[in-house]
């Protein structure tokens, strides 16, 4: 890769604050309380660009992106458990096992679908199922008998390493997992329209957080606990860990977008019917845009529950489902830098400036103080923080800045449509 | 246009390093920070729980302070939930340099707070987390550092339960609760256990969630199970309505309750009827209950409901051991906790090896319009 | 291409038919699963849907409110269901601290107290409604006026902002109070029970085994919702602002041209949808009588899903929408399970939507957003 001078000084200013605030961490002059709130910072940061994929360069309404991030959290802090407390790696051979033999199962699927050309998406949805629920059963035998072995492998190695390498598969098991059923969710709720498909996405995450609430009775989870919250995760999530991961997911988004497949992910976008024109699968387009939107909300997902080592449903309440919503819009849509600046500046402010600067007796108001921020935000800045900036190194040849159509530039196209068919 | 917001968020960055780094804990007073959950869904309870522990630092102060030093209060928003109450413990500790934390209401944010109050050496006591784990290590071991100063689930319980057969003569019992509070849960478990084993029978067991309010399904499946009586273990605000739809649907079977029923705001007209097991009766004859009761109506205007009584009670607890510690070292003041006996409003508190307080609990009926003390029970 | 041509194979594929069974399957395992319960004791499962018609009827009053402002500006208005709060919150302070609802047996004590406490309480709702579509047509015209021209999802950020507004600024100890409170109903309850005839219930007495009970909160409810919707419909259909707005929802630039004022038909849209929200605040408040500051939050929500599930934009849409919803949250709590009730409320929105993606009485959708 041939680096100009920019990209040099844009990776350069990155690693150098990374590196910063490590140092700064280890002498004890940034405090817990800040680093904790940069971690959040960078978990969101990873949320809010999945969506920011999902929504600002695919224009697909979504607000699953919350409950995605659940899936990967619980998955992810359910692997890490069961090696601390239970001493055996059942839960990442297992978890393993099912993610790797349902992949199998989606890739035979998706051939058979194809042969059966004209399936209606209800009838492929099914067959999905069908084939999902056989590769779990096996994927579960499987790994049960791989337990053993994988658990001696593990043992031999020293307790901090092994710790570390089970929490590294743990984090991308709960990805892949978030990523296979937002494939599988997608199915059939990606051919519904943009409010509609806002609604049920929406309506995923509250399914999520109810089956959260009731993982220690319906889904026979005893160490989630339900709603009484899970404890004993490790608390494995450094500032290094969340920083490398930015790092690897800002990389791959930006190689993504500069791609051909970048480019039909965003014509998707400007015009679906366009797109198909050209010769593009907007359905394909589609899928791969929230597959991998969701990937990422469920990476976020595994770095938070290593944050504070406690998990409990109500962090997935769907109120909070809009919170990686506003940030992206904060930031602007399509904007990946902007994306990222507003994710640290949300965290940073709301949970600490506002906490510190905020007088005693006025605790309550930081919540009255950030919606009018929101509104005047809004009122001032609709195309968001960054609007159409980026930073050097993602710059080069990003398109410009999704601006979705307003409702008269609408029905004007609407009226020269019709105008067009009457012909 | 950007370059500028980059200017202001790096100047923020700046500031929020210099702000961490010049926050010192100034040496006179003695801090002590209590997290509340003062916005979020439940308010009202992280405004008694201030209230309650305010009032007992202000007499405290007025009585001259402990080991000589004023007591400076720092409130907190923890928002009963995960993330703020990890952020506000560490803000308390890590900007304030406190060294004491009462907090926080809910179990969900006591327990990420217990973990942080462990690792650094800081004294935590919850007024009203009853959920195990807030005082428990994963493994089982108690956190060295973590009290509580309510009542453990099982005892309520089986009071609650041996109250039921015992004293009103129950064969059947129904028992309605929120699957996803654990203080509710608990109540609910334990009193089913110690139900059945005294050769009680549980008609039917319903579960809703926090934030219904019509609960007509439930109740019209209550009133078809005619039950002796209906165990409702929840807070005040969801007794208030479900009483209130239970009248209406023709239910005659007396609630039973817990101390989350002990409010102001109980709706006495919908409860009528109702029996609930609390930590102290207003009609007690001892000094200190009448004196708090009375001191907090003066200050507040209003009775004080259970979760003010027991946030008073932790504030005077964590303080009269700091006292008997004689310094403010939180490695000794945890042990004199552990080993504290206090005269509280709740009782007479002493810590078992849980850091769960062992104390009675007295059973009060809603009569004619007025809570009436029907009769103690010792642990 | 001729039927008996096309193999067996293709005849599936282009029936559906492998969707069709999987949903018919679905259906049929749960008609068996509530059917069978339901079978075991009738006059509990007659109590259940009367359960259901009470709060599909509230329902259908906040989903109204969506779906006229949604037909007309294709907002999601997320503060829809903080407006329904503060209706409930005005009839409170009006029946506890001002009487209010006393009024008529007060200034004409010659009227028979059954119609004063009628009149008293049709003015506590009057008022609320009235309050609600001020507060409406501000917020309108502060936050959402300014964004009518920036991308829609400005102003959806903004009508969340305006909700967090709404709720945390009630919260306040100044405002509404963060407390629960107790919500003092402007009349007194009576109870009736269905078992050969009708009968009263007297306070306090238990209902006879094997009897349905219903009371005069639920005959208020459909009396004063079919009003409200009767009013509604007459006019959306009947008005010169009815048809402007049938106008504006269907082309704004065009009715401009035709000399609509679309800013004034907007706002008033927003007024009429707040105002129903206020009468479902004082109804809901009536049948569960609790107040508190996030009290719209849930409501909102299953109303906003019954709008999209009757297909959003559609008035009789709504209303059926929020009927269907109302049953399949009580059944659900009855017969399923009740923490499961959400989930299976979204499960059916999410299967409508699939066999009609734009909900039951919706029109296809004509633009790309």
């Amino acid at each position: 890769m041939k680096l100009d001078r920019h990209t040099l000084g844009f990776w350069i200013v990155l690693i150098g604050l990374i590196v910063l605030i490590q140092i700064l961490v280890s002498l004890g002059i940034l405090s817990p309380f800040w680093e904790t709130l940069l971690k959040i910072g960078a978990v969101m940061s990873i949320v809010s660009l999945g969506l920011n994929l999902i929504y600002g360069f695919n224009g697909q309404f979504s607000l699953g992106q919350w409950g995605f991030y659940a899936i990967g959290a619980y998955a992810a802090a359910d692997v890490t458990y069961r090696w601390t407390q239970m001493n055996n790696a059942s839960g990442l051979m297992v978890l393993l096992l099912v993610v790797a033999l349902v992949g199998i199962a989606f890739f035979l699927t998706a051939k058979l679908v194809a042969r059966l050309r004209g399936l209606d998406p209800l009838s492929a949805f099914a067959l999905y199922i069908v084939a999902v629920l056989i590769a779990a059963v096996i994927g579960v035998q499987l790994g049960r008998v791989l337990i053993a072995p994988a658990t001696q492998i593990l043992s031999s190695l020293p307790p901090n390493l092994s710790l570390q390498i089970v929490y590294l598969i743990a984090v991308l098991l709960g990805g892949c997992l978030a990523a296979e059923v937002s494939y599988l969710f997608g199915l059939p709720v990606l051919t519904l329209g943009s409010d509609y498909f806002g609604i049920a996405t929406l309506g995923f995450t509250i399914i999520v957080k109810v089956l959260l609430d009731n993982s220690d009775t319906l889904l026979g989870f005893e160490e989630m606990k339900g709603a009484r919250g899970m404890v004993g995760i490790p608390k494995t999530t450094s500032w290094l860990w969340v920083a490398l991961f930015l790092i690897i997911v800002i990389i791959l988004l930006r190689n993504l977008l500069h791609s051909s497949h970048g480019r039909a992910i965003i014509s998707v976008r400007e015009d679906e019917i366009a797109a198909k024109a050209m010769g593009i699968d907007v359905a394909q387009q589609k899928t791969i845009a929230f597959v991998l939107g969701s990937f990422l909300a469920g990476l976020a997902g595994g770095l938070y529950a290593h944050i504070n080592g406690f998990l409990h449903p109500n962090t997935f309440n769907f109120i909070k489902s809009f919170d990686p919503m506003i940030i992206v819009v904060f930031g602007g849509l399509g904007s990946v830098s902007g994306t990222i600046m507003a994710a640290f500046t949300w965290a940073l402010v709301l949970e600490g400036f506002l906490r510190i600067l905020l007088p005693a007796g006025f605790e309550t108001w930081r919540f009255v103080v950030y919606p009018l921020f929101l509104l005047v935000m809004m009122l001032l800045r609709p195309q968001g923080l960054f609007g159409g900036f980026e930073f050097p190194y993602l710059r080069q040849v990003l398109p410009k800045p999704y601006t979705p159509k307003t409702e008269e530039q609408l029905s004007l196209v609407h009226a020269i449509e019709e105008a067009s068919e009457g012909d | 246009m950007s370059k500028r917001f980059l200017f202001i968020i790096s100047i923020l960055i700046v500031l929020s390093l210099t702000l961490g780094a010049c926050a010192q804990p100034k040496p006179q007073t003695l801090k002590v920070a209590i997290l509340a959950p003062l916005s979020g869904a439940v308010p009202t309870f992280g405004v008694s729980t201030r209230d309650g522990a305010l009032l007992a630092i202000k007499e405290w102060n007025a009585k001259g302070g402990v080991l000589g030093k004023q007591i400076e209060a720092i409130v907190e928003d923890s928002q009963c939930e995960a993330d703020p109450a990890v952020n506000a413990a560490n803000k308390v500790i890590n900007q304030d340099g406190v060294k004491f934390i009462i907090g926080e209401v809910c179990s969900k944010a006591s327990i990420p707070v217990s973990e942080i109050a462990e690792e650094k050496g800081v004294v935590q006591i919850s007024p009203t987390s009853t959920n195990p784990n807030v005082t428990l290590k994963a493994d089982g071991s108690t956190k060295q550092y973590v009290f509580r100063a309510c009542f453990i689930d099982p005892f309520q319980g089986l009071v609650g339960a041996s109250f039921a057969i015992n004293e009103l003569g129950a064969k059947t019992a129904f028992i309605i609760l929120d699957q996803g509070n654990d203080y509710v849960r608990g109540l609910a478990e334990n009193f089913e256990q110690a139900f059945t084993q005294k050769g009680g029978q549980i008609v039917g067991k319903e579960t809703y969630t926090s934030q219904d309010t019509d609960f007509s399904a439930i109740l019209a499946k209550v009133a078809e199970a005619k039950p002796d009586v209906v165990y409702l273990p929840d807070y005040y605000n969801i007794v208030n309505l479900v009483t209130a739809q239970a009248k209406e649907k023709g239910i005659t079977a007396p609630f039973l309750g817990g101390d989350g029923w002990d409010s102001a705001e109980l709706d006495r007209a919908a409860a009528e009827g109702g029996y609930y097991t609390n930590h102290y009766s207003d009609q007690d004859t001892r000094a200190i209950v009448q004196q708090w009761v009375k001191n907090y109506q003066a200050e507040y205007g209003s009775v004080p409901d259970a979760l003010a009584t027991l946030a008073y009670d932790a504030a005077n607890l964590l303080l009269a051991a700091i006292q008997n510690a004689g310094t403010d070292d939180p490695a000794k003041v945890k042990d004199a906790m552990a080993n504290i006996k206090w005269e509280a409003v709740s009782g007479t508190i002493t810590f078992d090896q849980y850091h769960n307080p062992i104390k009675s609990a007295v059973i009060l009926q809603v009569k004619d319009g007025q809570i009436q003390y029907v009769t103690t029970v010792a642990p | 291409m001729n039927n008996e041509q096309l193999t067996l194979l293709q005849r599936i594929i282009k029936g559906k038919w492998i969707g069709k069974g999987f949903l018919a399957l679905l259906a049929l395992a749960v008609i068996w699963w509530v059917g069978g319960k339901a079978l075991q004791s009738p006059p509990l499962f007659f109590q259940q849907i009367i359960n259901g018609i009470q709060l599909g009827f509230v329902y259908a009053l906040i989903a109204l409110g969506y779906t006229m402002v949604y037909g007309i500006v294709r907002l999601i208005n997320f503060a829809h269901g903080d407006v329904f709060m503060f209706g409930a919150f005005v009839s409170f302070f009006s029946v506890s601290q001002f009487q209010l609802h006393l009024w008529p047996i007060k200034a004409l004590p010659s009227l028979p107290p059954a119609l004063g406490i009628v009149i008293g309480t049709l003015s506590v709702i009057l008022l609320s409604m009235v309050s609600c579509a001020i507060l409406a047509m501000t917020i309108e015209r502060i936050a959402y006026k300014p964004l009518r021209d920036a991308p829609r999802i400005s102003a959806l950020i903004t009508a969340i902002g305006v909700s967090f507004f709404l709720e945390y600024f009630g919260a306040l100890p100044f405002v509404f109070t963060p407390n629960f409170i107790t919500y003092k109903r402007p009349f007194d309850i009576v109870t009736w029970y269905i078992q050969g005839g009708i009968h009263r219930l007297e306070a306090g007495a238990e209902a006879p085994p094997g009897s349905v009970i219903f009371s005069n909160v639920l005959i208020i409810i459909i009396v004063v919702s079919i009003l409200l919707l009767v009013g509604l419909n007459y006019i959306v259909r009947q008005t010169k602002i009815g048809k402007a707005m049938r106008a504006t929802a269907y082309d704004k630039p065009t009715s401009r041209l035709m000399g609509i004022n679309v800013d004034g038909v907007i706002s008033t849209t927003f007024a009429i949808g707040a105002s129903l929200a206020g009468a479902a605040g004082v109804l809901y408040a009536t049948a569960y009588p609790q107040v508190v500051f996030w009290m719209g939050i849930i409501p909102g929500l299953k109303a906003f899903v019954a709008a999209v599930l009757g297909g959003i934009g559609s008035i009789p849409g709504a209303f059926v929408g929020a009927l269907i919803m109302g049953q399949a949250e009580v059944l659900s709590a009855g017969y399923i399970s009740t923490p499961m009730r959400d989930a299976v409320a979204f499960t059916i929105l999410i299967l409508v939507l699939l066999i009609r993606p734009t909900g039951i009485f919706g029109e296809p959708e004509r633009e790309k957003a």
